[in-house]
């Protein structure tokens, strides 16, 4: 044996600074996100949607809109109507899958890769991780949002005119006051997109699983459509998350119906809240043993 | 006085019926490099989770440098590095990028670390290339750069050489005895002999979960002397012969000769008497016990049923 002859160790000196927090991990988290193919197949996948849609329109010689959708009759009028159709379309299963393919793989993907006790073995609490990893999700659906809506809007636009739009109640509103609108209708929207991608964050924490996450957040949206479907359940409507996905039309509406708009704020809250503690709470416990 | 490094009491942890880790003690002393022994499955890594507040132990404590990671989180951690099983890093990012990100997390000055970190590790001109690219060796060389970068007092290393071709394994040691020849007290688990025995002052030898031996490996290697290996012309009359004389004990017939225990003065009274009998000797040999083979009885066969100690290793002899 030849033992080491050291010079006598030191306790470590007293930090001095500040501790990183929560905006350091939210940064690296989108630069993680950055550095991923996914995230641009899910934003690509956003642009493709509009792309798609107007491209079809552009082709179509029948001149007609698709039929039975808020807003479809008016696509060829102007091109505010094109965002609108386009959330619509996509309101149940792709912005939500989208959403859900980052928000259940942030914790999941850490944990399997077993990059999460590297980044626990460093100087900055649970809780800042999963704060950081949580804005992060929520970023991620709002850039989708943006993307999905912007470029409908601006497709549109430059196809079919940026000319006033006729709101549901039957009122013709002017460009700026219909883009507004647009806008407040994006983010009612995006109430129950952070909703979904809560619980995609509970399932990523607890079953430590991506594709487990991911699918068991589609399957959560599911359930709640198939029991909006039942006319038996009628009185579970109000409550179910997939309802609040339509929440956004109450704004395009003169007077506005905030109804579903509160309604919208609360419901998702009731979901996404108690979803995020249970996450913060089992990630705060865990054993980390990947 | 400082507090220790590294302070576990009664550490245990279960998974259902199974005790992964029994009720360990262990002490780690500044400036110390001690050797964490055990075999696949004894709970070394388990262990290390505890200390680094990675997994909870159902009973004990865990404390480095007196502060509890359960307790005091990320504050437990202040001047402490290291890595349980193999490094992990993000594999779609390069190694300098997958040290600014640890860097950013550790805050501090760690992140001005980094190309000193490069260099001591010998990566630096691999450091723009993504870790997906990286040979295992180099992953664990980026793994003592990560934890390089928290200017550390205590590194926990889980097997640091386990996957690396010889000049890896070399190459690590040495970083390893230069980084505890700066003063940084070092906690290393392997179940490699050779390697602990390089670079180790102190050990302890975990079994089945628990601590089978725990204090200096000069001492425990020291509980093996006095054994000799005779080969002679005539081992049955020298067995017999032996046997009778004062301070000989312990003689048996092993490896084609005989093994005994005796003193110095003993065995040299041996060795004249075994003459004037007219019994030729064709080898008398100190037989002191490697590690490993201490290594193996204590981690082989039936489980001990003291859990701890020098008496254990009293018992080898």
């Amino acid at each position: 044996m030849t033992a080491i002859s050291a010079r006598p160790a030191a306790a470590p000196a007293a930090r001095s600074g500040p501790r990183p927090g929560t905006r350091t991990v939210y940064v690296w988290e989108l630069r993680k996100l950055r550095a991923q193919k996914r995230t641009f197949l899910g934003l690509g996948a956003a642009l493709l949607v509009p792309v798609i849609f107007v491209v079809g329109l552009l082709v179509d010689s029948s001149g007609g809109g698709p039929d039975g959708v808020a807003f479809g009759e008016l696509v060829r009028e102007t091109g505010l109507a094109v965002p609108l159709v386009c959330l619509t379309f996509g309101a149940y299963w792709l912005i939500p899958l989208i959403t859900a393919l980052v928000a259940g793989d942030i914790v999941a993907t850490e944990d399997q890769n077993g990059t999460l006790k590297t980044i626990l073995t460093r100087s900055v609490e649970r809780w800042h991780v999963f704060a950081g990893k949580t804005l992060a999700a929520f970023t991620y659906a709002v850039v989708v949002l943006v993307l999905y809506v912007g470029s409908g809007l601006l497709l549109g636009g430059l196809a079919f005119g940026f000319d006033p739009v006729t709101l549901l109640s039957g009122t013709q509103v002017s460009t700026g006051h219909g883009i507004a609108l647009i806008g407040a209708g994006t983010l009612a929207y995006l109430m129950p997109v952070l909703a979904i991608a809560s619980i995609a964050l509970l399932l990523s924490t607890v079953t430590r699983n991506s594709a487990a996450a991911v699918v068991g957040a589609l399957l959560t949206s599911l359930f709640m459509q198939v029991l909006g479907a039942l006319s038996a359940l009628d009185f579970l409507d109000p409550y179910l998350l997939s309802t609040q996905f339509n929440a956004w039309m109450g704004l395009l509406r003169e007077p506005i119906d905030w109804a579903p708009i509160v309604r919208a704020a609360w419901v998702s809250a009731a979901y996404a809240v108690p979803s995020l503690f249970a996450a913060l709470t089992v990630f705060l416990r865990r054993d980390v043993t990947a | 006085m400082s507090p220790a490094p590294v302070e576990a009491r009664g550490l245990v942890k279960r998974y259902g019926d199974v005790i992964a880790v029994d009720d360990v003690d262990l002490t780690v002393g500044a400036g110390e490099v001690y050797g964490y022994l055990g075999p696949n499955g004894a709970g070394k890594t388990t262990s290390l989770r505890m200390l680094l507040g990675l997994i909870r132990p159902d009973a004990g404590s865990a404390k480095l440098f007196g502060r509890d990671p359960l307790v005091e989180g990320a504050r437990a951690l202040d001047g402490v590095a290291g890595f349980v099983e193999a490094p992990r890093f993000y594999p779609y990012l390069s190694g300098r990028r997958n040290l600014e990100l640890v860097a950013a997390l550790d805050g501090g000055g760690a992140a001005e670390r980094i190309g000193e970190a490069l260099d001591t590790v010998e990566l630096t001109a691999r450091a723009k290339d993504r870790v997906g690219g990286y040979s295992h060796g180099m992953r664990q060389r980026l793994g003592i750069a990560g934890a390089l970068l928290r200017d550390p007092r205590l590194l926990l290393l889980d097997e640091p050489t386990t996957g690396l071709d010889p000049g890896g394994m070399r190459d690590m040691r040495l970083l390893v005895r230069r980084l505890a020849e700066q003063g940084i007290t070092v906690l290393l688990s392997s179940h490699l002999m050779g390697e602990v025995e390089e670079l180790c002052d102190r050990v302890a030898i975990v079994r089945t979960g628990r601590v089978v031996y725990e204090g200096s490996l000069a001492e425990l290697l020291a509980t093996t002397a006095g054994r000799y290996a005779l080969r002679t012309t005539d081992d049955r009359r020298a067995a017999a012969l032996a046997a009778d004389r004062h301070g000989v004990s312990d003689v048996r017939f092993a490896d084609g000769g005989l093994t005994l225990s005796a003193d110095d003065e003993a065995v040299t009274a041996l060795s004249i008497a075994l003459g004037e009998a007219g019994i030729g000797i064709a080898a008398l040999v100190p037989r002191t016990a490697t590690l490993e083979e201490l290594f193996f009885r204590m981690t082989e066969g039936e489980p001990a049923a003291t859990p701890a100690g020098a008496e254990r290793a009293e018992a080898l002899r």
